[in-house]
């Protein structure tokens, strides 16, 4: 999206997620295609696509299971923490709402790509609510073990329409940074089944009945995840890491970015006395 | 549902919608046997608790954790649940399929909690459109003494997670003068057939039977003849 959006909507402040905002709900929007114009309001609509307003700064990883993400956010936990900084840590799927419905879907294979999606959501929204923003908001360091974009790329391989999927999601804040770890799907398999002795049902994608055998299984459903990641990063403008380099060089680069995200925070924050950043950027 | 093989559906999808206490489920007990009497499969499915959340959205309300946000979530899923396992099923089976509300309660409740009215319909962008929506219509007075006399009012379908008010009584009337305002606004805007519900149970009955036969017959589905004593089964 253009620095214009950038300019106009960074005052924007957002209550509960999906209450949008009036300002952004009624902005209106000069394109002259009657498709464009509505793919570009949808965009507008959703806080996916614009920087959120608050002090605080939210960072993302990505990437498909076994591309070391997780080694390498809390590497980065730890090297933040180290600095002082306020550091607030959240992953994917850990909400304890909906963790009976998702693991007795799965067990009883009750889950549709719909629900699955949805229950997913349903996860999301409430880390949200109580992990992401009010952190965000008094100005600390959010660090996501992945966001919405695994959403994106793994409901939409298992058959949910995209643009519903984003819409779902509409109410999700854009992350300052979000590092997609990026590994052929032969690697991440030998570190998966290196750690343990066999693959896990969904994230072999098993429910899709694409192959019998787990292991080929994966190698198909995790093909498809990884061509939407390609896609995504583009769509949403995530930096890329090579997740095959070694781990500390892999770790150099991800410091390297995040330095970038915390120019200006670190700014506002040696203003404060080292304090916490609360006021709105 | 992209994913899902693409079946005909033989069978009908008429929705019952309206506010609580209105009596819908009292209607379709009626409805069912008669259009059974009249040669139909029905099938029933209701608004909340498919296996699959029963229990999630029971203890989440009980602990009060939900938002608004997570609310619509969880009632997508759940709707969700049932539309793929119990009302495409039917459909494609012919049955018609009696829904005891549907979506739009998902829109008027939620814009009533204050959610952004675009991104309900966008999540419930997955769901079939009904074949015909009948829409129970009431006014808050005399939905009251229904209630009272009723099952009594009740602390969610008051409201109260809403703060309007400390005294269920005034939030009750509050909440649900807005619901009653928010299904008028949808009824014009999704085209429903509104349907008197202050009258008597025979009267309502009545109607929503002369508008499913409407229906039924615009969809060639039931036949003039089909109604005369001649073509009776005979033993």
């Amino acid at each position: 999206m253009g620095t214009e959006i950038r300019d106009s909507e960074n005052q924007t402040t957002v209550g509960e997620p999906g209450s949008l905002p009036d300002q952004a709900r009624s902005a209106s929007v000069h394109d002259s295609s009657g498709e464009q114009l509505e793919s570009a309001q949808e965009k507008r609509r959703s806080l996916l696509y614009r920087p959120h307003p608050y002090p605080g700064r939210l960072i993302a990883v990505e990437g498909i299971d076994g591309s070391g993400k997780s080694t390498q956010l809390v590497l980065l936990e730890r090297w933040l923490r180290a600095q002082g900084y306020p550091v607030r840590f959240t992953e994917w799927n850990s909400s304890r709402l909906v963790r009976q419905s998702l693991r007795r879907g799965k067990k009883k294979n009750l889950l549709t790509p719909t629900t699955f999606s949805l229950l997913h959501a349903v996860d999301f929204a409430d880390r949200l609510t109580y992990n992401i923003l009010p952190p965000l908001k008094a100005g600390m360091i959010v660090l996501s073990d992945r966001y919405a974009y695994t959403a994106f790329a793994r409901d939409v391989a298992r058959g949910v329409h995209p643009e519903w999927v984003r819409e779902v999601y509409s109410f999700a804040l854009r992350p300052d940074l979000t590092i997609y770890f990026r590994v052929p799907i032969q690697v991440s398999l030998e570190r998966l089944l290196a750690g343990r002795a066999k693959l896990k049902y969904h994230e072999a994608g098993m429910d899709l009945g694409l192959s019998s055998d787990p292991v080929e299984s994966f190698a198909l459903f995790q093909e498809r995840v990884l061509k939407l990641y390609d896609e995504l990063v583009v769509e949403f403008g995530m930096r890329t890491i090579d997740a095959t380099a070694e781990i500390l060089d892999q770790q150099r680069q991800v410091r390297r970015m995040v330095r970038e995200v915390l120019r200006d925070y670190d700014q506002a924050r040696a203003k404060n006395g080292n304090g916490i950043v609360w006021q709105t950027r | 549902m992209p994913y899902l093989p693409q079946k005909p559906l033989r069978g009908h999808l008429i929705v019952i919608e309206g506010t609580d206490g209105v009596g819908r489920s009292t209607q379709i007990e009626l409805l069912r046997p008669w259009l059974e009497v009249e040669g139909y499969a029905v099938s029933n499915t209701g608004w909340t608790r498919s296996p699959l959340l029963h229990e999630t959205i029971n203890q989440a309300k009980a602990g009060h954790q939900l938002t608004v946000t997570t609310f619509s979530l969880l009632y997508a899923a759940d709707f969700a649940d049932r539309l793929e396992h119990e009302i495409l099923p039917a459909l494609q089976a012919g049955f018609i399929v009696i829904a005891d509300r549907y979506m739009y309660t998902a829109f008027a409740r939620n814009t009533v909690m204050g959610a952004d009215p675009q991104w309900t319909r966008g999540l419930f962008g997955m769901a079939l459109l009904p074949d015909l929506v009948l829409h129970l219509d009431i006014d808050v007075e005399t939905l009251i003494p229904r209630v009272v006399q009723g099952k009594g009012m009740d602390y969610w379908e008051s409201g109260m997670h809403l703060a309007l008010g400390t005294d269920l009584f005034d939030s009750f009337v509050r909440y649900q003068s807005r619901l009653i305002e928010e299904y008028r606004r949808l009824a014009r805007e999704f085209g429903f057939i509104t349907i008197d519900a202050r009258r008597s149970i025979e009267e309502v009955q009545n109607d929503l039977r002369a508008h499913i036969l409407e229906y039924l017959r615009a969809a060639g589905s039931h036949k003039p003849e089909d109604d005369s004593p001649e073509n009776a089964p005979q033993d």
